[in-house]
């Protein structure tokens, strides 16, 4: 019988696909060439961004035209012919005019690493590389020889840089608030002239009052002056000379280095000093050069602000109309035309938010309320307060561009929600809203915080609506300060996220840039996972109170 | 179910089963019987009367004219194979099926006399004056302490004392309290299936309800756990009135006082359980509590 033609045929072999190994090979391909991916991104960012501001040694390149330039090589490459060819930061924009240069390996005929070469930071003009010869007050000279001047310049430096900064916090902090108040009297002057009239007797006496007030601030501020004078005074004359690779001598004012160190010549300690003082600097100061160099600490502050105030906003919207989708609007093709509708809006280019933002929120809303209660300040100088981009505006308008994700994220929280839970209450005679508010929200709490996550991922990285809306190259004015109303909603603020836009394709110094941009985005990446941690630690919190397995 | 009913066809005649099936057949072939209520079920006094209801979920009729009385202060139960309308009725009694957009009903319910399919009856209320055990355990995802008082706390109790009193007199009913007064604070859903059931009894009685209904309460427990609020059910007759739905026949015959069968939506045989289960007016009735049907 085993010639039975209709006996179907075992073949002594099972087919691949029938054994369902080809599945896991290409399912398992897929998430490994997704992972690799991701972490390759990430590895690349963390790596680039870590050895920013590591001080790597710096060499002397001898060229055979018989120059000579001092750089930190930055890069290395493949001329067109084949020949090698490196890039090298010279630094001392304003002797050669360039920061960068490209040098073939042919040309080079030594390179060396002498230990006094040293590396500054200044507060303008980018770095400058030479070898230091003699400290300065004056006309008097205080250290002669690169190893005294060396010594001279690190004792001396600190108290140089402690009256610079010092200085500056009154520039920047104290006349700040001096004008401030100047400016509140004088809307107090031109407030009491809209309500009483012109000429009034109220007019007048907050013209008085203006007057006291300024009489007042030119005092302080004479006093200011006269410290800042002192402490200017104070740093007035010191200079370290140096001399550059190719022999020229430049004094550098002490005031206005920010930092040096000689890299070949340091040991380790004193490198992860520079580091540390380093970092210190971008995640604490303000920028400087443009945002090329110096913090990002105001960018620090308006991305957490404008998340959070964001995720505040977003929260109570989304979970409330999802609320109503779910559990109050009856099955309909109305209901999933809205659904539908909230699922596109996902979709809506981001660019097309912030335009709304910016007619809607900044100059409908804004305008009214500058129309309603800061009229003194348009009549006074034509500014407006809110009328313009701010971090609310901003936060309101990323609030609506990451609605749908909590809608939708919060919809299916609601709908795992198990029926019988809401059948156990409407049983013990509750009401839907005691039943929603006491049964289905904290069961759903954990679903609606996953959608929260996703919503502050997707904001705290969205850029383009944010250029219409109120994120500027430059804010140094924090959102929150020491001034009345202490909290300042509508003002301008920074952003790492255009921040990396902003230094890595705007900056004239765009080859020193780069490694900021890689440290900021590592800094962004770094903040977003810190929220999205700190969110998902509730979430676990949360979990284990309301959800648990029924059995 | 050997004898499952075919779709009715009223061309056909009705398919010829056993003369212990007739009535069901004349059922299942889309007929009305008149239900064989026991004198003694009439003479007792009512908690709950229920009074020709209809119930249509859509085109589909699932109750039948159901008349019957439930006995005041004791326990009722309701038999009858799947999909039998046993939970439908028990759902109609505190109304949960308004829930369901596409029901309708005709007939009438009364609570204590009070009609429950009135216009002017808040359905809050009402439900307020029943209690009610699902199928499943479903203890509400906060304290052991907050499910057993659920019902006094949305009535805007938070008075400690009352609301402490509350708690350990329903956990003792539903003879919990031993188990989880050490605990009353942590999360209900850390407790057993069995304990979780109880737990939902124990919400169930803390209002006082003037019904207890419970729906197939043992039907996801274990055999232990099932002991244990069978015995349960025992102490709660007399306390309350109480209408179960039930599929294990030695449970009906075990905890209740009262039986009803029930057969695709009709009520067929209704009387003291004793009588249901040793002397059956009805073949059928007899045919179904012996296991030879159903």
């Amino acid at each position: 019988m085993s010639s039975d033609p209709l006996r179907r045929r075992r073949s002594t072999h099972a087919a691949l696909a029938a054994h369902g190994e080809a599945w896991v090979w290409l399912t398992g391909g897929c998430l490994a060439l997704a992972m690799t991916m991701i972490i390759g991104l990430l590895g690349y960012i963390v790596s680039e961004g870590v050895a920013t501001f590591w001080p790597r040694p710096i060499e002397l390149i001898e060229l055979t035209d018989g120059r000579k330039v001092l750089g930190e090589e930055t890069g290395r490459d493949k001329a067109p012919d084949g020949t090698g060819r490196r890039l090298v930061r010279t630094a001392n924009f304003e002797l050669t005019g360039k920061h960068f240069e490209w040098f073939d390996d042919g040309d080079v005929t030594a390179t060396t690493r002498p230990a006094e070469a040293t590396v500054v930071e200044r507060l303008e003009g980018g770095r400058f590389q030479g070898f230091p010869t003699r400290l300065l007050h004056g006309d008097e000279v205080v250290a002669a020889g690169g190893e005294e001047a060396w010594r001279g310049f690190r004792e001396k430096h600190p108290d140089v840089r402690r009256r610079w900064r010092e200085a500056w916090r009154i520039d920047k902090g104290d006349r700040g608030v001096l004008q401030r108040k100047l400016r509140a009297a004088r809307l107090a002057v031109v407030r009491a002239g809209l309500s009483a009239g012109a000429d009034s007797p109220a007019e007048a006496a907050a013209a008085a009052a203006e007057k006291a007030v300024a009489a007042e601030v030119e005092a302080q501020e004479r006093r200011l002056d006269e410290r800042t004078a002192e402490l200017r005074a104070g740093n007035d004359g010191w200079g370290l000379e140096f001399t550059t690779a190719s022999g020229e001598t430049v004094v550098l004012p002490m005031a206005d280095i920010v930092r040096a160190w000689q890299p070949n010549k340091a040991s380790f300690q004193e490198r992860l000093g520079v580091y540390a003082s380093r970092w210190g600097e971008f995640l604490g100061d303000d920028p400087r050069e443009a945002n090329s160099a110096g913090g990002v600490f105001p960018a620090i502050w308006g991305t957490i602000a404008m998340t959070l105030i964001m995720a505040l906003l977003v929260a109570p919207f989304g979970v409330l109309a999802a609320l109503y989708l779910r559990e109050y609007a009856s099955r309909g093709p109305l209901t999933a035309a809205v659904r539908i509708a909230i699922n596109n809006l996902a979709g809506v280019p981001s660019i097309v938010y912030g335009a709304f933002g910016l007619g809607f929120f900044c100059y409908v809303l804004g305008g009214s309320i500058d129309e309603l209660l800061f009229r003194p300040a348009l009549v006074a100088d034509g500014q407006p307060t809110f009328g313009t981009g701010g971090l609310l505006w901003a936060s309101l308008t990323l609030a609506l561009l990451t609605l749908p994700v909590v809608i939708v994220a919060t919809e299916e929280a609601l709908s795992a929600v198990p029926n019988s839970m809401r059948e156990g209450s409407y049983a013990c005679g509750a009401s839907k809203w005691q039943t929603i508010r006491r049964i289905v929200l904290p069961r759903a709490l954990p679903g609606i915080m996953t959608g929260l996550i996703l919503a502050m991922a997707r904001g705290a990285g969205e850029v383009a609506p944010l250029m219409l809306v109120g994120v500027k190259k430059l804010a140094l004015d924090l959102p929150i300060d020491g001034t009345f109303p202490y909290v300042h909603p509508e003002r301008e603020f920074m952003h790492l996220a255009y921040l990396i836009y902003d230094v890595g394709f705007q900056s004239p110094n765009s080859q020193a840039a780069k490694p900021m941009v890689f440290t900021i985005t590592f800094l962004l990446v770094a903040i977003i996972a810190l929220l999205n941690v700190a969110a998902i630690w509730i979430r676990g919190r949360l979990r284990r109170r309301y959800v648990s397995q029924q059995f | 179910m050997s004898t499952s009913p075919s779709p009715a066809d009223p061309r056909q005649p009705p398919p010829s089963a056993g003369p212990a099936t007739d009535r069901l057949a004349v059922v299942a072939a889309g007929g009305q019987v008149e239900p064989e209520v026991h004198e003694r079920v009439r003479q007792t006094p009512a908690v709950l009367e229920i009074d020709r209801f209809n119930l249509w979920y859509g085109t589909k009729q699932a109750l039948h004219s159901i008349t019957m009385p439930i006995p005041h202060g004791k326990v009722t139960a309701l038999i009858g194979p799947s999909g039998c309308g046993k939970s439908t009725l028990l759902r109609s009694v505190n109304r949960l099926n308004d829930l369901v957009p596409s029901v309708r009903i005709t007939g009438e319910m009364r609570l204590n006399g009070d009609p429950i399919y009135d216009q002017r009856m808040d359905v809050i209320e009402l439900r307020k004056r029943m209690g009610m055990v699902f199928q499943r355990p479903n203890p509400f995802p906060m304290s052991i302490y907050e499910n057993v008082v659920y019902a006094l706390r949305i009535d805007g109790e938070s008075r400690r004392p009352v609301l402490d009193e509350v708690c350990e007199r329903s956990l003792r009913g539903a003879a919990l309290w031993d188990e989880v007064k050490d605990r009353l604070s942590e999360s209900a859903l850390g407790l057993s299936g069995g304990q979780q059931q109880r737990l939902c009894i124990a919400r169930a009685i803390a209002a006082e309800p003037e019904v207890l209904l419970l729906d197939e309460p043992c039907s996801a427990l274990d055999p232990i756990a099932t002991g244990k609020v069978e015995e349960l059910i025992q102490e709660l007759r007399g306390l309350y009135s109480v209408l179960i739905v039930t599929h294990n026949m030695q449970q009906a015959s075990r905890s209740s006082d009262y039986t009803a069968f029930m057969y695709l939506g009709r009520l067929i045989e209704y009387g003291p359980t004793t009588d249901i289960f040793t002397k059956p007016v009805l073949r059928e009735t007899e045919a179904y509590v012996t296991g030879r049907f159903g």
